[in-house]
């Protein structure tokens, strides 16, 4: 497949504006100032694209929604706060194809009228920071930034917003409350962030990948987007394989592909020619899948009739040698780490599923801990005001369901 | 005190928000890279500056993991021990960091070169083990290249 999101990234000077242009970048974007706001908008509604931060909500939707909301100013966030573990699919577009994020930036503040853009990046990412600061000083000096964008008259002006290692600013109210200066808390919903959100206005946020799908729509149209991938789940899509394979990092390819696909055709295979144990398919809070079950298309459509969740695309690899219950105990120790602390059943819930299960990963369980646990667990679905808590006792759910015995091998 | 500097650098970065408190966070940092951590009267006087409650800027600063509240070594290792680096061997790396430097997580060598903080997942799982040593990632990570790297920190 040709690739779009990591085009020219193999160039050494991929974050050169003029590197950028020359392998045809911001001709989307001169493209889509000559287009109405709306049609954009419909543009991408028709496209089929979704969201790629890990819910695969449809980003034309969010977008209709927030134009038809008549306050102003409005906001257009980009959430590059990929904290997920296992997840590292938008570092090289911040850190090797900056532009492609800041041209699809200013085409969607233009789309949907929004002056001001911030890009909400994680601070365990400090180059790419550097990186996307100068990428905008160029976008400024080559006039696609500013006040008079590309001489039509549209004003954009762009900033980096870094954060401070908080898992739970990837919620999309919890990063608002981060942007506002206080406590990452996620918001009850609703009011969205669409109607409410950025200091009370209207605020369309969107993960680096989606924006950096835009420019693509643009150039191919709708039309053609719609032909990549899978029917409801159209697109290119950029995995991040991590753990036991041995060719592990991002790939691009078509939404769909089978996990199957990914970890035998393109990455290589198990290192070391050894047996496949487990694969989280999403990101941690992704349910596990057992090694016979690696079959399932790829998307955000297919992914939880295979009992799993395609998320943010990341792919954890465990071979035989695995002991996941210690996996589990480590991925719930973080859960435990990440809460905000406000909403009870998370804050104390997900500490008392850690502590069972550095009990039995210990070696000091009991017959009734397991149970316990699953107990625990949905005692938490549900309960919260964002899906943290959910995350977190879905990671124990399932793998408990689908690796009970390793489990019960440790309780003597 | 902030230096003439930083109170500069705050009012720059005020510019680019619509209202004050939204310049905290990136405010909270251009102190940390000065003082190499917050002080309480940092704190305060980052509260002055923004005209925010000095109440309100210490719950947000020590809610995030990578504001400091206690002065920290030269240089910061911050070592990600997530599962994707778990099951690629940070555990031994954390072992060699004690063994070697006699560093424990949240803790500062005697010479004061090195703190440590084990962090959550830092983005690098396909080159796992990884960490950050001030602002430079350094990742696939063996108990000699750890050493190795971190001769070059003085």
């Amino acid at each position: 497949m040709e690739k779009f999101l990591l085009r020219n990234i193999e160039n050494p000077n991929s974050t050169d504006i003029n590197e950028y242009i020359k392998a045809g970048g911001y001709k989307a974007l001169l493209k889509a100032v000559e287009m109405k706001p709306a049609d954009i908008v419909s543009e991408v509604r028709k496209s089929g694209l979704r969201g790629r931060g890990g819910a695969g909500f449809p980003t034309g939707m969010k977008w209709a929604f927030a134009s038809a909301d008549p306050k102003k100013p409005r906001y257009m966030l980009c959430n590059a706060d990929e904290g997920e573990p296992g997840t590292f699919k938008d570092r090289p577009i911040l850190e090797k194809n900056p532009h492609l994020l800041i041209e699809g930036m200013i085409i969607s503040g233009y789309a949907l009228e929004a002056e001001y853009g911030y890009i909400y990046i994680r601070g365990e990412y400090p180059a790419a920071k550097d990186i996307l600061d100068a990428a905008i000083k160029q976008a400024h000096e080559k006039g696609y930034l500013g006040d008079n964008v590309s001489g039509k008259g549209v004003r954009f002006h762009l900033y980096v917003h870094q954060g401070a290692g908080a898992y739970i600013c990837g919620e999309e109210t919890a990063l608002i409350e981060s942007l506002e200066g206080k406590r990452g808390q996620p918001r009850i919903k609703p009011p969205f962030p669409v109607n409410e959100g950025f200091l009370s206005k209207p605020t369309i946020i969107n993960n680096v990948e989606t924006l950096a799908n835009i420019p693509y729509i643009i150039e191919i149209g709708a039309d053609a987007y719609a032909e990549i991938g899978s029917p409801d789940c159209p697109g290119p899509k950029l995995y991040s394989v991590s753990g036991h394979v041995k060719r592990p990092g991002v790939y691009e390819l078509p939404m769909g592909i089978t996990l199957r696909e990914i970890i035998y055709d393109h990455c290589g295979g198990i290192r070391g020619d050894k047996k496949l144990k487990a694969v989280i398919p999403g990101g941690i809070s992704t349910p596990i899948l057992p090694a016979d079950a690696i079959d399932c298309p790829m998307d955000f459509v297919n992914m939880p009739k295979h009992g799993s969740m395609l998320g943010s695309g990341a792919v954890m690899v465990f071979d035989e040698t695995v002991d996941l219950v210690k996996v589990c105990y480590r991925a719930i120790k973080f859960f435990e780490h990440e809460s905000c602390g406000k909403c009870t059943p998370c804050r104390e819930g997900v500490g008392w599923m850690r502590a069972i299960l550095e009990r039995i990963s210990g070696g000091s369980g009991t017959a009734e801990d397991i149970d316990l646990l699953i107990e625990v667990s949905n005692n938490i679905t549900g309960k919260t005001f964002c899906p943290l808590g959910d995350g977190a006792a879905m990671v124990v759910q399932n793998f408990v369901k689908n690796f009970r015995s390793e489990f019960e091998e440790k309780i003597h | 005190m902030l230096s003439e500097n930083a109170v500069k650098e705050i009012g720059l970065i005020r510019n680019k928000y619509h209202d004050a408190q939204s310049s905290l966070l990136p405010a909270l940092y251009v102190v940390q890279k000065e003082h190499g951590w917050l002080s309480p009267e940092a704190l305060k006087e980052v509260g002055e500056i923004l005209n925010v409650p000095k109440a309100e800027v210490k719950g947000v600063s020590t809610f995030y993991a990578m504001f400091r509240h206690r002065p920290i070594g030269r240089h910061l290792i911050q070592l990600c021990t997530n599962v994707a680096c778990m099951i690629m061997g940070s555990e031994s790396l954390l072992n060699i960091l004690k063994e070697r430097y006699g560093l424990e997580p949240n803790g500062t060598t005697g010479d004061g070169r090195f703190s440590l903080v084990v962090m959550e997942c830092i983005g690098a799982c396909g080159t796992a083990p990884a960490m950050l040593v001030d602002t430079d990632f350094h990742d696939n990570l063996t108990e000699e290249r750890i050493v190795n790297i971190l001769e070059k920190y003085k």
